[in-house]
Formats: structure tokens, C-alpha cells, sequence
């Protein structure tokens, strides 16, 4: 039966069909929808391309196509030795680490603000950042060991956060898949670890860790290699995955527990798989590039703001927004005072801030 | 309406099937069946031998003051929580257990207004209502838009389609989750106060909706005249125990309504063999 039988049968049974009181912009932008998200995933590797060029020694980019022609195997005349390394050692792996750090803290804002209906909700909600600073600091200034060698800065941040979350469900205790239970434990833990770091450092304070660390903490792509691009790459991939096949999941928790239960859903073991998940994404990534702060709280929004708030469409495009702005934050953050490097998350926050303030005065009709 | 007696003799008097539809009616209207059920949170007793059935068609109207219990019961005969003690029965199987996802294929639950801030249109929030009966990672298909539509033109938002969430009424949203629940093809349909953001026509139109569904309905309620007049059978809920069950010239007498409610009244019997209530003020 089409729409129009449909409102026939309203009239036929006794009551006049109804009309909407006005002509509102339509929810989902359905049809252009559609050609979205190939068209922000080629406009992500027209970033990447871009990126990859710009820098202290600019490279045109039919130059870095052909480094990275030359390095997959096609057969294409090769660069000289210098730019191809520029090229295929230094900014590509920076570049796209930069892209899936991006993503995949896009991916963990968005499925965390659906999950604890709470648009400030971001991807360190649950101590993961807190925990990453404890265990780094704990490695720069304490030179901690785990088992007989030295650790490098990026284990122990791993090890910290994942510390942090543990701490966050153990306190959350058996009814850890409610949101407020685990949202006030990752408060507590957050500041429990803040304060650990800060005894840390003024009990053993060298200038130069503390500048270090302070570096690190405000997120920073310097240290990109093709190992720490091929792990983020898995956890991104993984994450993403096992969060879009949640998504009507994550649609209906907007309406609370009982409607998602009364839809078959199990709300509580849900929540804490999709938690466990956005941690182990978050802390992954926190471990590659420090707390870049802002993407995962911004980008979701934006997005929800422009193409709706259906998971199944939002969480990829989420991933692809999220990946092009980071990109382009990095390269301005390593470029716009060059040789001089800006910690990157103080150019999303920067960026970030106005368009958040920007999509909260555009928000309409919600109390 | 698709569903009630109405629609059914103007589509021909085949139920829900039509020409080329392709959800012939699935709707086996269930029997419910509670007993002994008690329930309580944080040491607090909310519901103390609570039995109660619904036969199978039937709207059955929860009645009784603020507090008395009415939604805590919905909740348990929706399977949204377990009883401390006794238990519920959808024809004759008990609701624990039945897997969550075939029981959303059999219940469907219109819980009282949750504020969200969702960016979805009416007609997405509809399809919800379809999740139970779709593969985990399966799209939308024609079919379920169809169903979709109907149920939105059912609930009489006929070209709401696209329209926002966020751009709502409270009464609209109230009839978007009506529709919701319709898409779920429920062989029982619980609603936990429809009535409370509609409007007297909506009112009206829902209850008389409601009374012809081929499902069985259980619904709470506040006026006890729309209760009189659309309810097969009716519970009065006072203090987390039932005062009385019966046909609603059974249940609102006077005397029961003073003793509940705390009210002076007149009932008359109508002509269509209903109670009326007329109001007196306070009982001293």
C-alpha cells in the first residue's frame, strides 16, 4: 500500500488525514546522503596526497604518487634517494597515522556520547588519557621496567590507560554496563591518575622529561613509524567494525534502556562490550600519538549535525571526517611554524572549539 | 485504521491482508496470564500479589491513584523486569524464558515519554520498531519502509515521514512510538499512559484504536471514563495490590472509587451498558 492508499484509509475510517504544520528541513539529506561518503573518502585521499607534499621541502605531488607507486610495486620510474625517504620514511607514516588517529577517536566520541547520552561524552571518558600520562611519565621519569628490558614511551603508555579502564570497571563493579555508574567511576580514576602523574613529576622533576611529557600529552604525530601506522591501522579497522555492527543498537539506547530492551536488545552486556572497545581503540591510539584532544568531542557532532544520527551512516562517515581533519590539523600544525612544530592538539582545540560552539547555537527545538 | 474492526470491513473484511501485502497478518493475539507476582526495589515493596489475565484480544485498562503501581506491572508483564516472586505467562510460557528477541516479536511496549535529542526523522525512529524481526546487519528494506508508512498514517501522522524528532510535539512523539511499537506486529501491546500528552481527539482515537487491535492491549490509565468506555476488563492497583478486577460496570462503583481514590462520584450506567462517572469533589 503506497503513502497516498494509506491516507485514504485515515479518511475512510472517520478522520480527517492530517497535515504537518510546516515544512521543516527533512531529517536526513537522503538522497545526496547517498554519494556522501565516497565522496568524503576521495576527498581523504586528496588530503593525504596533499599532505604528504607539503612540508619543509615541498614535493609536488605527482612526485609522492611515484614514491609510493615505486614502493607497492609498480613499475614507475623512482624518486632520488632523499625524497623518496622523505616521502616514504617520514611523512607517509605520519600522515597516516594522523588519518586513523582521527577516525578512529571520531568513531570512539561518537559510539561514547550515544552510549552515556551525554553530548560531552569523548574517547577519554573513561581514564584512558589519565592513565596513558601515569604510565608515561612513570616510564620518562621513573624508568620503569616491565620484565628485563627497558620500556619504550608508548608500551607504558598502553599499559597505563589499560590500568586506568581496568580500575574504571572494577569500581563500576557489577553493573558496569549502566552509563552513569561507569561514567562517575571514570571521573574518579581520571582524577585518581591525574594525581599519581602530578606526584610523579614533582618528585622527580627534570625540566626536560617534564617538557617532554608535556609535549607528548598534548598529542603529537612526530613519533609516526610504519609499525605504530600498521597497529592503529588493525585497532581502527577492528574498532570501527565491531561498533557499525552495533549501530542499531546504538540508535535505539537514544531511547532509553526499556524501549532497547523492548526491542530485544540486551542494553547492559552491549554498553560494556562497546565500552571495553572504545577503550582499548582509545587507549591504542593515545599510545601512538598522546591525548589529541577535541576530535572525538567535535567531529561526532558536526557530523550528527549535517547527516543525522543514524549510527549506521554516521559512525563511517565519522571515521572519514575524522581522519581529514586530523590530517590537515597536523600538517598546519607542522608546517605553520616551521622548523618549529605545534603540539597538534592545541590546533584541534583551537579548530575544535568554534565549530562545537558553532553546532550548539545551530542545535534547534531541543529543550 | 488498519487493524480495527473499521478498516477490516473497508479493506474487505480480509484483516490486515491486501492485495500484494507482503505481512499477511501475523498478529495471534496473546494470552496473558500474571500471578502471585510481587516486586520491589531497595528494600521498598511496589507490587504484592499482583494476579491478573488478559484474554487473548482483549483491552484490559490498569487503573489506580499515583503510585499505586500501575507502571512497575507494565514492566513485568513486558519483561523488562523480573518478578522477586510469582510469575507471568504468555500462552502459558513463562517470560524469562523466551529469548529477548522473540519476545520483542510478541510485545511491543510504549513506555512513558523518555527525553531524547535525537537527529532522526519519524520515520526512522518507526523502523526501530522492525530491528526484532531483521538480520543484525541488514539495511532497511521495501517492505519494512511500507510497513513503516502504514503504521505512521495508523497513528495519524500521514506525511510526518521526514519530520525530525527533535521537531516534535510531546504528542507526536507519543504517536511515533505508537507506530513504533505497531511495526513490531505484537501479539500483545503494552502502553504505559498513551493518553497523558494528547489531546481529546487523539485521545478518543487512540483508545478506539486500541479496542479494535487485534492484539491483546493492556494499557494504563488515568480517566476512568475512557477506561469505562474502551476496556474490555479493568484492574484497580491500589498501594501495589489489586483492589478489584472485573468488567468495568464491576470495578467503578462508588464505593471502590472512594475507597481508591479518595473521590465522591456518581456512576450511571449508559445506554451502550457502560458506567459514566460524574465527579463530586473530595471525600471527607
Amino acid at each position: 500500500m503506497n503513502l497516498r492508499a494509506a491516507r485514504s484509509l485515515v479518511s475512510a475510517s472517520g478522520l480527517p488525514a492530517p497535515t504537518p504544520w510546516d515544512s521543516s528541513p527533512p531529517a536526513r539529506i537522503s538522497r545526496s546522503g547517498r554519494y556522501l561518503l565516497p565522496l568524503a573518502l576521495l576527498l581523504l585521499l586528496v588530503s593525504i596526497a596533499a599532505a604528504v607534499s607539503v612540508g619543509s621541502a615541498d614535493l609536488p605531488v605527482d612526485s609522492v604518487l611515484r614514491a609510493v607507486a615505486s614502493h607497492v610495486g609498480v613499475p614507475v620510474h623512482p624518486l632520488p634517494a632523499l625524497p623518496d625517504s622523505i616521502v616514504w620514511d617520514l611523512r607517509l607514516p605520519r600522515v597516516l597515522l594522523a588519518a586513523l588517529v582521527g577516525a578512529g577517536l571520531a568513531v570512539c566520541g561518537a559510539v561514547l556520547q550515544a552510549l552515556t547520552r551525554n553530548p560531552l561524552a569523548d574517547p577519554f571518558l573513561l581514564g584512558v588519557s589519565s592513565g596513558a600520562s601515569t604510565g608515561a611519565v612513570a616510564v620518562l621519569v621513573l624508568g620503569v621496567q616491565i620484565g628485563a628490558g627497558p620500556v619504550d614511551l608508548t608500551t607504558g603508555a598502553f599499559v597505563g590507560s589499560m590500568a586506568a579502564f581496568g580500575a574504571v570497571l572494577l569500581l563500576a563493579g557489577r553493573r558496569a554496563g549502566e552509563p552513569t555508574r561507569i561514567v562517575l567511576a571514570g571521573v574518579a580514576v581520571s582524577q585518581l591518575f591525574s594525581a599519581v602523574t602530578s606526584l610523579i613529576v614533582i618528585s622527580d622533576a627534570h625540566t626536560q622529561d617534564t617538557r617532554s611529557v608535556t609535549f607528548w600529552l598534548l598529542g603529537s604525530l612526530t613519533a609516526a613509524s610504519w609499525p605504530s601506522v600498521a597497529l592503529s591501522a588493525v585497532v581502527v579497522g577492528v574498532g570501527l567494525l565491531v561498533c557499525w555492527a552495533s549501530a542499531t543498537a546504538l540508535d535505539v539506547f537514544a531511547f532509553g534502556t526499556d524501549t532497547a530492551r523492548s526491542l530485544g536488545f540486551s542494553p547492559g552486556r552491549t554498553r560494556l562490550l562497546l565500552f571495553t572497545v572504545t577503550a582499548l581503540m582509545a587507549a591504542a591510539l593515545v599510545a601512538a600519538s598522546g591525548a589529541i584532544g577535541f576530535v572525538g568531542l567535535t567531529v561526532p557532532h558536526a557530523v550528527r549535525f549535517l547527516f543525522g544520527s543514524r549510527h549506521r551512516t554516521l559512525l563511517p562517515t565519522c571515521a572519514v571526517i575524522g581522519a581529514i581533519f586530523l590530517t590537515w590539523a597536523d600538517t598546519v600544525a607542522r608546517t605553520v611554524f616551521s622548523p618549529q612544530e605545534l603540539p597538534v592538539g592545541v590546533l584541534t582545540a583551537l579548530l575544535g572549539v568554534p565549530v562545537f560552539a558553532l553546532v550548539m547555537r545551530r542545535r534547534t527545538g531541543t529543550p | 485504521m488498519i487493524g480495527s474492526d473499521t478498516a477490516r470491513r473497508e479493506m474487505g473484511g480480509s484483516g490486515r491482508a491486501t492485495g500484494g501485502d507482503p505481512y499477511p497478518a501475523e498478529t495471534v493475539p496473546a494470552w496473558l496470564h500474571a500471578d502471585g507476582v510481587g516486586w520491589g526495589v531497595a528494600g521498598v515493596r511496589i507490587l504484592a500479589g499482583v494476579a491478573l489475565t488478559a484474554e487473548p484480544g482483549a483491552t484490559v485498562g490498569l487503573l489506580g491513584p499515583n503510585g499505586s503501581g500501575k507502571s512497575s506491572l507494565l514492566r513485568l508483564l513486558a519483561g523488562l523486569a523480573r518478578p522477586n516472586s510469582g510469575r507471568v505467562l504468555l500462552d502459558d510460557v513463562a517470560l524469562d524464558a523466551i529469548p529477548r528477541r522473540a519476545l520483542a516479536r510478541r510485545i511491543a511496549v510504549v513506555t512513558q515519554q523518555v527525553a531524547t535529542d535525537v537527529e532522526m526523522s519519524a520515520l526512522e525512529v518507526v523502523l526501530l520498531g522492525r530491528t526484532p524481526y531483521r538480520p543484525r546487519l541488514a539495511g532497511v528494506g521495501a517492505a519494512d519502509l511500507d510497513l513503516a508508512r502504514r503504521a505512521l498514517a495508523e497513528a495519524g501522522l500521514a506525511g510526518f515521514e521526514q519530520r525530525r524528532w527533535s521537531s516534535l510535539s510531546g504528542g507526536e512523539r507519543q504517536r511515533v512510538d505508537l507506530a513504533r511499537a505497531l511495526v513490531q506486529e505484537p501479539d500483545l501491546l503494552l502502553l504505559d499512559e498513551p493518553t497523558n500528552h494528547l489531546d481529546i481527539r487523539h485521545q478518543l482515537e487512540l483508545l478506539r484504536f486500541l479496542a479494535g487491535s487485534a492484539s491483546t492491549v493492556v494499557v494504563t490509565l488515568h480517566d476512568l471514563n475512557l477506561a469505562a468506555q474502551y476496556c474490555d476488563r479493568l484492574v484497580l492497583l491500589d498501594g501495589g495490590r489489586v483492589v478489584t478486577a472485573g468488567t468495568p460496570v464491576e470495578v467503578l462503583t462508588t464505593s471502590r472509587i472512594e475507597q481508591v481514590y479518595h473521590v465522591r462520584t456518581d456512576v450511571d450506567i449508559a445506554a451502550d451498558g457502560r458506567p459514566r462517572i460524574w465527579y463530586r469533589g473530595r471525600a471527607t
